[in-house]
């Protein structure tokens, strides 16, 4: 068995699970809203790129970037009409809103494209890969690892850069003391929360060209999300890419010991971390 | 001073209550007489999804811990049952005892685990574990690994007090297998609902209502809180622990993503007190009244019904944050099983 190899696949896989995690990452750092439908929205988002796709015939990128504003509008609205209602000291409003909201995406997505299973085709990039010696990495994998970077690299720019990332961090620190200042934060969320969509989308893309996906595999990818972003730390995201590596080398190197202890292995990992460190590596905001 | 003043608790809805719950239990006991096996099937399902409502229930609406991995007790108590029966040889219904203390005995190092993290972080947290417990426990062989397996026939039949219920009322080994379920399932809700209404009325349940209100306040007037998390937590272990040892003692047959699915027994759970309303008895009662009435009218419909059931639970969050019994409540006045203490008497007299 080559670790090295094994090793490698894992840090990339952690790229994927990173970008699952950065949506979640922002909307959790800035109003603490724990939304368990984070998984299903990126499936929504790859059933609307696979749409575009058919429709237009475009490269699934392409489709992609048209994707964005619609994923971005619906984020907004979506913040606007029924999250900004929920948010509050008590975890369980958003809790179970974002509950309702994943069945009820999941089961309009099973009534809109039924169960089979559906994948975005890439063409030869699905199977194109590049010898580096002793490993041998996929394109795709390499590309979702830099797109992760990138997603973080950006979204890094936009919290510390631009007005719109100084009302993001003031409102995650204090909420009131930042409406003082002539911050809305019922607007500066749905602007976050439309920003987020927009991350989504992207992990959609991957997600949809990387594997086969059907409407009920969200809640699977959530758990992952989430184990990233808290491994991390509350409001870090270059953590929460830490945390998706974590997760994803510990699953390689279960499977390379037995195929069947892959997820438990990433889980593990996760439980062991956080025995260790119960606010995750690197947490930015206190709360 | 004289003390002329009594703390009371009893309302007069209350006393109709308790004759009213009275007569229930008497007619509980004696349904399997007059009633098919589909009413008695249904009822098993509603008593035993009300008692992991109510431990839920316990869990968030008065111990203030929001669990998404109550299905980790659901499935270790069936797989305790199960593994007991079939490797140990035990009587399945005296096994049930073994399903509490198997969830117990998990929900102890979880504990541990979970109560450093706060807020959303102890429920993802108890999330993985119960990921954890069930991927571990697909590993087992001899209960049939990740296919499951199911309870052998000479252990069924041979079951405690079998032969009585089909002496009784004449049934086959399926039907008597139901009865005795359904009758265990009775006796754990009346069980459970009088534990956790003896403990609200308590001193500690007192101390526990001051946690979930206001944790700094109740610490700063002497009550331990981790102690309450603590008793919370494992109490509602134990009971969900039976629970599913019953709910699977009654199929007759376990797989791991069955025992252990979120949706089933936490998901559906959470829909149940949310909708009837949290922190409060009665809630959980409306809730699985109203759950079990929709599941039986709209589950035909699959997809749509599970969609609305989504909203229904969206619209109850935002418009009525309190369930069905909070909106009746808030409105009447009316408490079935009062916690509230109330002081009472002619005046008090100064000395």
């Amino acid at each position: 068995m080559n670790w090295i190899d094994t090793i490698l696949q894992g840090v990339l896989l952690g790229g994927l699970y990173a970008l699952f995690a950065a949506g979640l990452s922002l909307v959790f750092g800035i109003m603490r809203l724990v939304n368990l439908a984070h998984g299903d929205l990126i499936i929504l988002a790859a059933y609307l790129i696979l749409v575009i796709v058919s429709a237009l015939g475009l490269n699934p990128f392409l489709a992609a970037l048209v994707a964005m504003p619609v994923m971005f509008a619906l984020g907004w609205l979506l913040q606007r009409v029924v999250l900004n209602r929920v948010l509050g000291n008590d975890i369980l409003p958003p809790l179970l809103v974002t509950f309702g909201l994943s069945i009820v995406i999941q089961n309009a997505l099973l009534q809109g494209f039924s169960a089979d299973s559906q994948r975005i085709g890439a063409g030869a990039l699905e199977t194109a890969s590049v010898d580096f010696g002793p490993v041998t990495l996929g394109v795709m994998p390499m590309l979702t690892f830099a797109s992760a970077i990138l997603v973080i690299v950006g979204l890094n720019q936009l919290f510390y850069r631009t007005a719109v990332g100084r009302a993001f961090r003031a409102t995650s620190d204090d909420p009131v003391t930042a409406s003082l200042m002539g911050i809305k934060p019922a607007s500066v969320f749905a602007q976050a929360t439309g920003i987020a969509m927009i991350v989504v989308t992207i992990a959609a893309l991957y997600l949809g060209m990387r594997a086969n996906f059907d409407p009920t595999i969200g809640p699977a990818r959530l758990i992952y999300a989430f184990e990233a972003v808290i491994i991390g730390g509350l409001g870090s995201l270059w953590g929460t890419l830490a945390g998706g590596v974590i997760i994803g080398v510990a699953q390689t190197l279960g499977a390379a010991v037995n195929p069947e202890w892959q997820i438990l292995a990433g889980h593990v990992a996760f439980l062991l971390v956080l025995l260790v460190r119960p606010r995750g590596l690197f947490p930015r905001a206190y709360d | 001073m004289v003390q002329d003043y009594r703390v009371l608790t009893r309302t007069p809805a209350a006393t109709v209550a308790g004759i009213v719950a009275l007569g229930l239990i008497v007619v509980g006991y004696a349904l399997p007489a007059f009633a098919g096996r589909g009413l008695i099937q249904d009822l098993f399902f509603i008593l035993t999804m009300l008692v992991l409502a109510q431990f839920w229930n316990l869990l968030a609406g008065y111990g203030g811990l929001v669990s998404v991995g109550q299905q980790a007790f659901v499935g270790l108590g069936a797989y305790a049952l199960f593994g007991a029966a079939i490797l140990g040889g035990w009587d399945p219904v005296a096994a049930l005892i073994l399903s509490g203390f198997a969830a117990l005995l998990v929900a102890i190092p979880t504990a541990f685990f979970a109560f450093r993290l706060a807020g959303a972080y102890f429920a993802i947290g108890t999330w993985v574990v119960a990921e954890v417990v069930r991927l571990s426990v697909a590993q087992w062989k001899a209960v049939g690994g990740g296919t499951g397996t199911s309870l052998p026939r000479d252990a069924v039949d041979g079951m405690f007090g079998i032969e009585t219920v089909k002496t009784l009322f004449d049934a086959s080994n399926a039907a008597a297998r139901d009865i005795l379920a359904y009758w265990l399932a009775l006796t754990l809700a009346i069980a459970t609902i009088g534990g956790i209404y003896a403990l609200l009325r308590s001193k500690r349940g007192l101390a526990l209502a001051a946690v979930r209100d206001n944790i700094e306040a109740a610490r700063a007037v002497g009550v331990d809180a981790v102690r309450m998390k603590w008793t919370v937590f494992l109490t509602a272990a134990f009971g969900t622990g039976i629970a599913g040892g019953l709910i699977y003692l009654q199929k007759g047959r376990v797989s791991p993503d069955a025992a252990f699915a979120v949706t089933d027994w936490t998901a559906y759970v959470i829909f149940i007190v949310v909708i009837g309303g949290i922190g409060t008895i009665e809630g959980p009662i409306i809730g699985v009244l109203v759950f079990f009435a929709l599941q039986s009218l709209f589950a035909d419909y699959g997809t749509w019904y599970l969609m609305a059931l989504g909203m229904i639970g969206i619209a109850v969050m935002l418009f009525a944050p309190r369930g069905l019994w909070g909106l009746f409540s808030d409105k009447t006045g009316v408490q079935l099983f009062p916690i509230r203490r109330r002081l009472s008497g002619e005046k008090i007299k100064e000395d």
